[in-house]
């Protein structure tokens, strides 16, 4: 039965781990910052979600899996709200958005305005 | 009075799970302490409708198990667009209608389209939510309308705006 959990909860963690990195790579590849705030919402919602179910199996039905929950709670309250204001904010002053298709094999080039600091 | 009961029963239970201890010191100065902020959050005038939304109820736990199917589908495409070696995304501003009467209404709407990767609401206006996607075929869902019925559903009948709480 243990080990059943053990590989429940490996499983659960690693795929939260393969999330938070695909959310890293989009970070990376996605060319401007409203598509990268897209690729960090990966890492918010099932990355770190997966990863704490992964936590709350090793937990089991104890008070740090309430814990646990709660963490999964404020968060899933506070990531939108943050990247509402960044968003609202970086439309409000910052870059516009770049839109429309762009399929490519590299991101787009770098301009001044786009530039990765 | 009702929301104030609710209010100081909700933050002596997340009290009683966060200690972990139970002895009568540590009981006594938790119901001390929730006593003591129920009466700040009185006197702030923050005890009501929006700022402790209980009526929501029931219909607030099966809008969220709806959203989180929502949240893993949309992850999983955003997934596969970041990992596809040509990056399909094609992004898109979109002006949604948001149809909710109440300003908590609106904000869980807006809230619900950021929490989906792939949509992020940028400038919550009047009546309608600015969208940014990143890509059409996720804009097209959003402008279907059926998150925005599902939020509107949830709010159930009840003051229209914050003037009129009261």
């Amino acid at each position: 039965m243990q080990i059943l959990l053990d590989i429940a909860s490996w499983l659960l963690l690693i795929a939260g781990s393969s999330f938070a990195l695909i959310g890293a790579v989009g970070l990376i590849r996605f060319p401007d910052v409203y598509s990268r705030m897209h690729a960090s919402g990966i890492t918010d919602t099932l990355g770190a979600g997966l990863i704490l179910a992964g936590l709350m199996v090793q937990g089991g039905l104890t008070l740090v899996t309430v814990k646990l929950i709660l963490i999964m709670v404020f968060l899933l309250y506070t990531s939108p709200t943050s990247t509402y204001a960044l968003a609202n904010a970086a439309y409000s002053r910052g870059p516009q958005p770049l839109l429309g298709k762009r399929e490519s094999e590299t991101p787009s080039p770098v301009t001044p305005e786009n530039e990765p600091s | 009075m009702l929301h104030a009961i609710s209010l100081g029963i909700v933050l002596y239970g997340t009290w009683l799970l966060f200690s972990g201890i139970y002895t009568p010191l540590l009981m006594g100065l938790g119901a001390a302490s929730c006593l003591a902020v129920v009466g700040i959050a009185h006197r702030m005038d923050v005890v009501d409708r929006e700022g402790h939304p209980i009526h929501l109820g029931w219909r607030a736990i099966t809008y969220w198990m709806w959203l989180t199917i929502e949240i893993v589908k949309a992850n999983i495409d955003v997934a596969r667009r970041i990992l596809d070696p040509k990056l399909p995304i094609d992004p898109v501003m979109v002006t949604l209608e948001a149809s909710q009467g109440s300003e908590l209404g609106q904000v869980i709407y807006a809230n619900s389209i950021t929490l989906t990767p792939g949509t992020v609401s940028i400038r919550v206006s009047e009546n309608t939510i600015l969208v940014h996607a990143i890509a059409t075929a996720l804009a097209d869902d959003l402008k279907s309308g059926a998150m925005d019925r599902r939020v509107t559903a949830m709010e159930g009948p009840g003051p229209r705006r914050l003037e009129d709480m009261g």
